[in-house]
C-alpha cells in the first residue's frame, strides 16, 4: 500500500499534465497502450491467446466439451467466461477466494461476450434440452498494470476467434467425440470493450494502474461490429455527467473500430 | 413467449412505456439500526438498514484519513420463484459493489476517519430492477441514520422492449426484452453514480435510454423526499 501523500502528489502531477492534454506515459488521452496478440499459445486448449496491453499481460484458454444445458436454456449451448488475477501478477494479490474486484472483472468480461451475442449458441445444441456443447473461456492475468477489463476481454475474444470446435455426435444419447473433425465456432459479431477512466474532468482511455490509483470513476463500454452499444459497467467511487457518458460511448465506438480491425486479421 | 407489448404500446403489466411501477417507501422501520427504510417497487419488497459510523472490524480495514462504506446486497432464499441458495452468489457480490460505488459519492466519509458505515439491503421479494430499488431504500436509510450527504441517490432502470425504449423494466421484460440499463443519479448534483447495460442499443437508443432512466430517477427522488418528510416534518412542523 503506497502512502496517501504519494498518491495525492501523483494525482496532482497527472492532473497537471492532463491540463496540457498529456499523460504521464506520453500517450494521447484517447490512445491505448501498444497491444500485442499471440494466438495458439496453449496447444492443449481448443483455442488460446496471450495478449499484452502495455505491461498488462493476460493468457486465455478456451476449452470446449459436451455438457448438459441450463434448465431454462435447453436450446442453447453453454458459454462461461471467468477471469482471475494470479498471485504472481501483483504484489497486492493473495491466494484465496475471489475478491469483489475479481468477481466484477469476470462478470464484465462475460457480459461483453454474452450480450453482443458473439457466438451463436443455438448452433451448439446436440439434442435440445439434453445435450449441448459448452465453451469455457478462462482468463488469467499474469502481469497486472491496469485496465484488466480490456486485457481479459481482448484475450478472451481473440482466443475464441482462434479456436476450433471439435465435433461430437450422440450415440445412445451419449456425446462421443468424432476424431479429426473440427469446425470454426459459429460467430455472429466481434465484441470490443473500451475502458476509460475519469480523472478530474478528463476522460482517458486504457488507464495504467498508476492512473487507476488516482481516478475518480471508471467505465467499460462494449460495442459490436454493427456499431451498437451492447454492455456497459460503471465503476469507481465517483460518477459521470450525462455529457461525459455520451462522449465515452463515442470514444468506445471509435477506439473499438480500430481494435476490431486487428481482431479481424486473425480470422 | 409472452407478448411484451400490445400494438397500442401497453406493456405486459398494463403500464405505458414511460410509466413507473407503483412505489411505496417508508423510513425508519427498524429499531436497532441507526437508519432504515422499506421499499415496495412493483412486486419488489426490500428492506435496508444502516449502522455507523462505528468501529471497523476487522481493524486492518480502517483508514486513517477517511471513513469507509461497506455494502451487502442479499436476496432471501424465498425471494424468487426457485429457491435461491442463501450463500451470496457472484451476482450478489457484484451488485453489492456497484451499490456501494453508487452511494459513495453522496456520503461525506471524510468526516469520520477510522470508522465504517455499513449498509445492508435484504431483498425479501425480487421482481426485476431490484438493484435500483435496493439503492433507493439504502440512500434513504443513510439519510435516516443522520449521515451527512451531498445529495440523495435515486435509481431507476430503462430498457428496450419490443423495439421501444421503456422506463422501469420489470422481470418479464428483463428476461425477454432486448436491453436493460439500470442508472443511479445524484439528482441535485447531476452525477450518474451507477450505470450498467445488458443488451444491444444503437448509439441513438443509448442516449434516449439514458435520458429515460434519468427521468425515472427524478421521479423516484420526489418519492424519497416525501418519505423523509413524512418521518421528519410531521404536521407541518419544520
Amino acid at each position: 500500500m503506497e502512502s496517501v501523500i504519494l498518491d495525492q502528489l501523483k494525482r496532482d502531477r497527472i492532473l497537471d499534465l492532463l491540463k496540457e492534454d498529456k499523460r504521464i506515459d506520453g500517450r494521447a488521452l484517447d490512445e491505448q497502450r501498444p497491444l500485442s496478440i499471440e494466438t495458439g499459445v496453449i496447444p492443449k486448449a481448443n483455442g488460446s491467446a496471450r495478449i499484452k496491453l502495455g505491461n498488462t499481460q493476460v493468457i486465455t484458454g478456451v476449452k470446449i466439451q459436451p455438457d448438459k444445458p441450463f434448465p431454462d436454456l435447453g436450446d442453447k449451448g453453454i458459454l462461461i467466461c471467468t477471469a482471475e488475477i494470479l498471485p504472481l501478477a501483483d504484489p497486492r494479490v493473495e491466494p484465496g477466494p475471489p475478491t469483489e474486484e475479481v468477481i466484477e472483472l469476470a462478470r464484465v468480461v462475460d457480459r461483453g461476450i454474452r450480450e453482443t451475442e458473439m457466438i451463436d449458441l443455438r448452433q451448439l445444441v446436440l439434442k435440445e434440452g439434453k445435450s449441448v456443447i459448452g465453451l469455457f473461456i478462462d482468463s488469467s492475468v499474469i502481469d497486472s498494470d491496469g485496465n484488466l477489463f480490456d486485457a481479459c476481454s481482448y484475450a478472451s475474444v481473440t482466443a475464441i476467434l482462434s479456436c476450433t470446435v471439435p465435433k461430437y455426435e450422440l450415440k445412445d444419447d451419449v456425446p462421443v467425440l468424432v476424431e479429426g473433425v473440427t469446425s470454426k465456432p459459429p460467430l455472429k459479431t466481434i465484441p470490443v470493450s473500451v475502458t476509460m477512466a475519469r480523472i478530474g474532468n478528463y476522460i482517458v482511455v486504457d488507464p495504467t494502474s498508476e492512473e487507476e490509483a488516482c481516478m475518480d470513476a471508471r467505465i467499460t463500454i462494449t460495442t459490436n461490429s454493427e456499431g451498437n452499444i451492447c454492455a456497459l459497467q460503471k465503476g469507481g467511487s465517483d460518477g459521470f455527467t450525462v455529457d461525459q457518458l455520451v462522449r465515452c460511448s463515442e470514444i468506445a465506438l471509435s477506439v473499438g473500430t480500430k481494435i476490431r480491425k486487428r481482431f479481424e486479421q486473425l480470422m | 413467449m409472452t407478448q411484451l407489448m400490445t400494438e397500442d404500446g401497453i406493456r405486459c403489466d398494463g403500464r405505458r412505456v414511460d410509466e413507473l411501477r407503483d412505489i411505496s417507501l417508508k423510513v425508519g422501520v427498524l429499531k436497532k439500526a441507526n437508519g432504515s427504510a422499506y421499499i415496495e417497487f412493483g412486486k419488489n419488497k426490500i428492506i435496508a438498514g444502516v449502522f455507523g459510523p462505528r468501529d471497523v472490524h476487522p481493524k486492518h480495514m480502517a483508514n486513517q484519513d477517511t471513513g469507509i462504506l461497506r455494502c451487502r446486497y442479499h436476496m432471501s432464499p424465498f425471494s424468487v420463484t426457485e429457491r435461491k441458495n442463501p450463500a451470496p452468489s457472484r451476482r450478489e457480490i457484484e451488485i453489492s459493489k456497484v451499490i456501494k460505488e453508487a452511494l459513495q459519492p453522496a456520503v461525506i466519509l471524510k468526516d469520520f476517519p477510522r470508522t465504517v458505515i455499513d449498509v445492508f439491503v435484504e431483498v425479501l421479494q425480487a421482481d426485476g430492477g431490484s438493484r435500483c430499488a435496493a439503492l433507493d431504500a439504502a440512500a434513504v436509510a443513510l439519510a435516516d441514520a443522520g449521515i451527512p450527504m451531498r445529495d440523495l441517490v435515486s435509481a431507476c432502470a430503462a430498457g428496450k422492449v419490443a423495439d421501444r425504449i421503456v422506463l422501469d423494466v420489470n422481470n418479464e421484460e428483463d428476461q425477454e426484452g432486448q436491453a436493460d440499463m439500470p442508472v443511479a443519479l445524484m439528482p441535485n448534483v447531476g452525477k450518474i453514480t451507477l450505470m450498467q447495460l445488458d443488451g444491444i442499443l444503437t448509439p441513438e437508443e443509448y442516449k434516449t435510454c439514458l435520458h429515460t432512466a434519468i427521468g425515472g430517477c427524478k421521479r423516484v427522488y420526489e418519492i424519497q423526499r416525501k418519505a423523509l418528510m413524512e418521518k421528519y416534518f410531521q404536521n407541518g412542523e419544520q
